[in-house]
C-alpha cells in the first residue's frame, strides 16, 4: 500500500476515534476547549509516531528471532509506558516551552488505546518500517482531526440551550455520532477512485 | 445492607463503570455490534479484572509505591495475554471478532482504575467482591448497548451456536425493517449518548425526590 493510501486510510476511512473508537476516553475528557484539544492531539501524534517505529523494531528484531510473539501485548505496553516517560524527560530537557505546552497530556497518553492500537495494527497489517512510521503519523493526525473538530463543536454547544439531561457528556457523544455519520462518506472506494490501490 | 454485599452491588448501577464512571469506553463502542461479542468481551474483562484485583490486593504491601503503576501494568498485561491465548484456542470466532480490542484490555481504564483506587487499599475478599461487581456492571452495560444495536440495527440477536441451534435469533418485524446505521460506527456513539442522558436523567430524578 502506498504511503498516501495509508495516510488517507487512517485519517479518514478508518479514523481512530470515529470509526475504530480507539482513544475515546481522552476524546471526551480533553475536548472541552480547542487549545487543550490541539495540545492533546499534538502529543498523541508525537507518541504514536515514535511508538510505531520503536514497537515495530522490537517486534521484528527481538520477539520474532526468539519466537516470543505471544509476549507482544506485554512488551508493547511496557515499551510505550517507558517511552512516554522518556519523551517527557527529553522534552523537558531540550525544550521547556514545548514541555509546558504538552507536559500535562503526556502521562495520560500511556493508557490511550490509540497508541497501543496503532502498534498492534501495524503488526497485524504486516507493515514494513516506513509504512509503520506513516501509519503512526496518520493515526495521530486522525485523532487530532477528530478531537479538534469536537472541541470546536463543544465550545459552540456551551452557548446553546441544551436540555439538562443531555448537557456535557451525552450531547458530546451524540455530536460525535453525527460526525461519524459524516465520516461514513469516506470508504474504501475513495482509494480506488484516487487510483491508490 | 452489610459491607460485603455493598462492595458487590455498587458496580451494578450506582457506580456502573460504563454509564456512571465512564471508564473503558473504547471496547464498549467497538465490540457492541453483536451480543455474542459483548458477552465474549465481558468474560475477558471479568477474568482479567478479578485476577488483577486478587493479585494486586495480595501484593499491596510488597509493591513499592514509587513503581506501583508499572507493576500493575505487568500483572494486567500478563493476565490479558493469558486471556488472548485461551480465547484463541477455545473460541476462535470470538477471538477474531474482538480483534485488536482484546489486547487493548491492557489499557482499559476500568482495570487499572480499580487496581489503583480499590485493590491497592483493601483486603483480598473486598477486592474480589469489587471486581465481580464492576465486571458484572460492565457486562450489563455492554450487553445492553449490544442488544439495542443488534436488535434495531440488524434485527437479530447473536448468541453462541449450541447443537442444532445456529446461534442467531431472527426477530420477525425488526429483521425486515433494520435501522442499519445503528449497527455501524455512528450508531455506537449515538446510542451511548442517549443511554448516558437517560442514566443522568434517572439519577437526577432520584436526587430530587
Amino acid at each position: 500500500m502506498s504511503y498516501i493510501a495509508i495516510l488517507i486510510t487512517f485519517i479518514f476511512i478508518n479514523n481512530f476515534i470515529l470509526v475504530q473508537f480507539l482513544g475515546v476516553c481522552p476524546f471526551i475528557g480533553v475536548s472541552k476547549n480547542s487549545e487543550n484539544a490541539i495540545g492533546m492531539g499534538a502529543s498523541v501524534t508525537f507518541v504514536t509516531t515514535v511508538a510505531s517505529v520503536v514497537t515495530w523494531a522490537i517486534y521484528y528484531f527481538l520477539l520474532v528471532p526468539f519466537n516470543l510473539q505471544y509476549l507482544q501485548t506485554l512488551t508493547f505496553i511496557l515499551v510505550i509506558a517507558s517511552l512516554v516517560q522518556l519523551l517527557e524527560m527529553v522534552i523537558q530537557k531540550i525544550s521547556p516551552a514545548l514541555y509546558k505546552a504538552l507536559g500535562i497530556y503526556l502521562p495520560l497518553i500511556t493508557t490511550n488505546c490509540a497508541v497501543l492500537g496503532i502498534a498492534i495494527i501495524n503488526i497485524t497489517n504486516e507493515y514494513n518500517v516506513m509504512e509503520a512510521f506513516v501509519g503512526g503519523i496518520a493515526a495521530g493526525l486522525g485523532f487530532t482531526l477528530a478531537i479538534v473538530l469536537m472541541s470546536n463543536i463543544r465550545e459552540k454547544l456551551d452557548l446553546q440551550p441544551v436540555r439538562k439531561a443531555y448537557r456535557g457528556v451525552p450531547i458530546a457523544f451524540i455530536s460525535a455520532g453525527l460526525m461519524a455519520l459524516a465520516f461514513m462518506a469516506f470508504d474504501k472506494s475513495l482509494l480506488t477512485n484516487l487510483h491508490l490501490v | 445492607m452489610n459491607k460485603g454485599s455493598k462492595e458487590l452491588t455498587k458496580g451494578f448501577f450506582k457506580e456502573n463503570p460504563i454509564f456512571v464512571l465512564m471508564l473503558g469506553l473504547c471496547p464498549v463502542l467497538g465490540v457492541s455490534t453483536q451480543v455474542s461479542n459483548a458477552i465474549g468481551m465481558s468474560a475477558g474483562v471479568l477474568f482479567v479484572l478479578l485476577f488483577s484485583n486478587i493479585i494486586i490486593s495480595g501484593l499491596r504491601h510488597v509493591i513499592p509505591p514509587s513503581i506501583h503503576i508499572p507493576a500493575y501494568i505487568v500483572v494486567i498485561a500478563t493476565l490479558v495475554t493469558i486471556t488472548e491465548m485461551v480465547m484463541h484456542a477455545f473460541v476462535p470466532a470470538v477471538y477474531s471478532a474482538l480483534g485488536v480490542y482484546l489486547p487493548l484490555i491492557v489499557v482499559n481504564c476500568i482495570i487499572l482504575g480499580r487496581a489503583e483506587a480499590f485493590a491497592s487499599k483493601n483486603t483480598i475478599v473486598d477486592s474480589i467482591l469489587d471486581a465481580l461487581g464492576m465486571a458484572i456492571g460492565f457486562a450489563l452495560g455492554l450487553t445492553l448497548i449490544a442488544l439495542i444495536r443488534e436488535l434495531f440495527g440488524s434485527g437479530t440477536i447473536t448468541l453462541f451456536p449450541m447443537g442444532d441451534f445456529s446461534g442467531v435469533i431472527n426477530i420477525p418485524w425488526f429483521y425486515d425493517n433494520p435501522i442499519r446505521v445503528l449497527s455501524l460506527a455512528p450508531g455506537a456513539l449515538l446510542i451511548m449518548g442517549f443511554l448516558k442522558a437517560f442514566f443522568d436523567w434517572n439519577s437526577s430524578r432520584k436526587k430530587d425526590r
